[in-house]
């Protein structure tokens, strides 16, 4: 057991390398341009950018509520992938039963959909 | 092919070094480490070419569709060649830029946003299988790997969005956010369907489970799916005709109009390996991955050289997608915010969850060639 374990791990040795080494990457490339680039301020420069204009109210603003509102159904919806994931792979084994068990979910779950498509919570006009 | 190459990289360079320099009782892990770094250098330098290249292939594809040569000036060495030299020539550029910082921008956050979305967008890599036993880390859950990494793009777009704190920027960020979770719904619904019918985590068992001929391959039994899935890679990585999150026209550039020089060019970097990235994944998951479109097919199937699995057909694969990519950039015009929700949600969903019960009793009920 404990070797398995062990060899797993040896497994995901290579990736956390890979990330360690894309993260060090990526903060190379900004060392590198902050480093040799020029840097010459001035508050014109440093204000943010609004076509022309000088900047008029901040930017920390109200936004719609309905991107808040698909925030929410993403998390609901990719909370149901994550259920299918395990029964996708192992569907072969669990036969019959396993399927009627897991359209019953996806059952519930279009019922959901199909509600909040009438209650107009996808619309956008 | 590629595995013989490092065994022989592995056989005559690696292990004398190690036995040469690191003390007797490490070996062993000296020479783990130093294969690990050799086989993720030989993934990095070639994906950044790539990364640098398509850029290239872009401006001169998009010119031929527009009846202009594209670039052609900057070469090597005093000589034109075609304007190779113009990717190299934009890096420099790029890299002796100054790097403004705003001053009414949170800093920390703003340094860190470009390379969360780099990071992730490069780092998916290590799972990908570049034939039947080239990979660097062959995980079980190399598909669940990569949904992870590639979900964790939305918040390098959101941070950097957020941090800026400039108008045009938040527009694009938070137009971007919804956008692009969006269309991971039906991303992920596509996934299961293809988890579904390969019955594995493990992205080369994917492959193995394609095997036959290209009829078996899964694009095919899961056509609808196939389609969904590279529409909405199109659109997870903000390319026109899904670009609203930089809409030139009306917000100039979205959440990263305040990044300049290599601020910028990490950004753009992220999302051209992304390009790649979504190409290769729909290749591994529809079209058989590494596997030769000859295998199986009467008479074509025996030609040595052709019908042999590798690399080179992955490439291929992937070369067709990213050229797709491209096409669509030159030929659609960009969609309006509430029509690319609409395709999210009112189409691609629908279509994916209807899938999945179609895919699972043709699997269920063994439907041949594909699932018997």
């Amino acid at each position: 057991m404990q070797e398995l374990s062990l060899r797993m791990l040896e497994n995901y040795l290579p990736i956390l390398i890979f990330i360690s080494i894309t993260l060090v990457m990526g903060m190379g490339f900004f060392i590198v341009g902050y480093v040799l680039g020029p840097s010459k301020p001035d508050s014109e420069k440093m204000s943010p950018y609004e076509c022309g204009f000088e900047a008029f109210e901040d930017a920390r603003m109200k936004f719609d509520i309905r991107y808040y509102l698909v925030a929410i159904l993403f998390i609901i919806f990719d909370l149901e992938i994550a259920f299918f994931f395990p029964w996708a792979v192992a569907l072969r084994e669990v036969g019959m039963v396993g399927f009627w068990a897991m359209m019953l979910f996806l059952g519930v779950l279009v019922i959901g959909f199909i509600y909040e498509w009438r209650k107009g919570a996808l619309e956008w006009e | 092919m590629l595995s013989d190459i490092f065994q022989w990289i592995q056989g005559s360079i690696l292990s004398p070094l190690v036995n040469l320099v690191v003390p007797e009782l490490f070996q062993d892990e000296a020479l783990l480490l130093l294969g690990i770094l050799v086989k993720i250098v030989a993934i990095l330098i070639p994906l950044l070419l790539s990364v640098a290249y398509i850029t290239y292939a872009e401006r001169k594809i998009i010119g031929y569709m527009q009846c202009r040569i594209g670039p052609n000036r900057v070469g090597f060495f005093g000589y034109k060649l075609l304007g190779l030299g113009q990717p190299i020539a934009d890096a420099f550029k790029l890299i002796f830029k100054e790097i403004i910082i705003p001053s009414g921008a949170n800093k920390t956050l703003f340094i860190i946003a470009p390379v969360l979305s780099f990071a992730p967008s490069i780092a998916a890599w290590a799972v990908i299988p570049f034939d039947d036993v080239s990979v660097l880390a062959d995980i079980n859950a190399g598909l669940l790997y990569i949904l992870a990494l590639t979900s964790l793009a939305v918040y390098g777009v959101i941070i950097a969005g957020w941090a800026s704190n400039s108008k045009y920027a938040f527009l694009g960020a938070i137009r971007s956010a919804a956008q692009i979770i969006s269309y991971e719904i039906a991303m992920g619904f596509a996934l299961v369907c293809v988890l579904i019918a390969a019955g594995s985590l493990n992205l080369g068992e994917i492959i193995e489970a394609q095997s036959g001929s290209f009829l078996h391959w899964f694009w095919i039994p899961l056509f609808p799916v196939f389609l969904v899935y590279f529409i909405s890679g199109v659109a997870e990585t903000n390319r026109a005709p899904f670009d609203v999150a930089e809409g030139e026209s009306e917000i100039v550039a979205g959440f990263h109009v305040e990044y300049g020089g290599m601020a910028f060019s990490i950004f753009f970097m992220a999302e051209y390996a992304n390009m790649i990235m979504i190409s290769v994944l729909t290749s591994i998951f529809f079209l058989g991955g590494w596997l030769s479109p000859l295998q199986g097919v009467p008479l074509l199937g025996s030609i040595p050289f052709l019908s042999d699995h590798g690399l080179i057909w992955l490439l291929m694969k992937t070369s067709l997608f990213l050229f797709c990519f491209l096409w669509f950039r030159a030929t659609f015009p960009r969609y309006r915010y509430d029509q690319i929700m609409r395709l999210g949600w009112k189409v691609f969903l629908p279509i994916t969850i209807v899938w999945i019960v179609i895919i699972s009793i043709m699997v269920v009920a063994e439907i041949p060639p594909w699932f018997n």
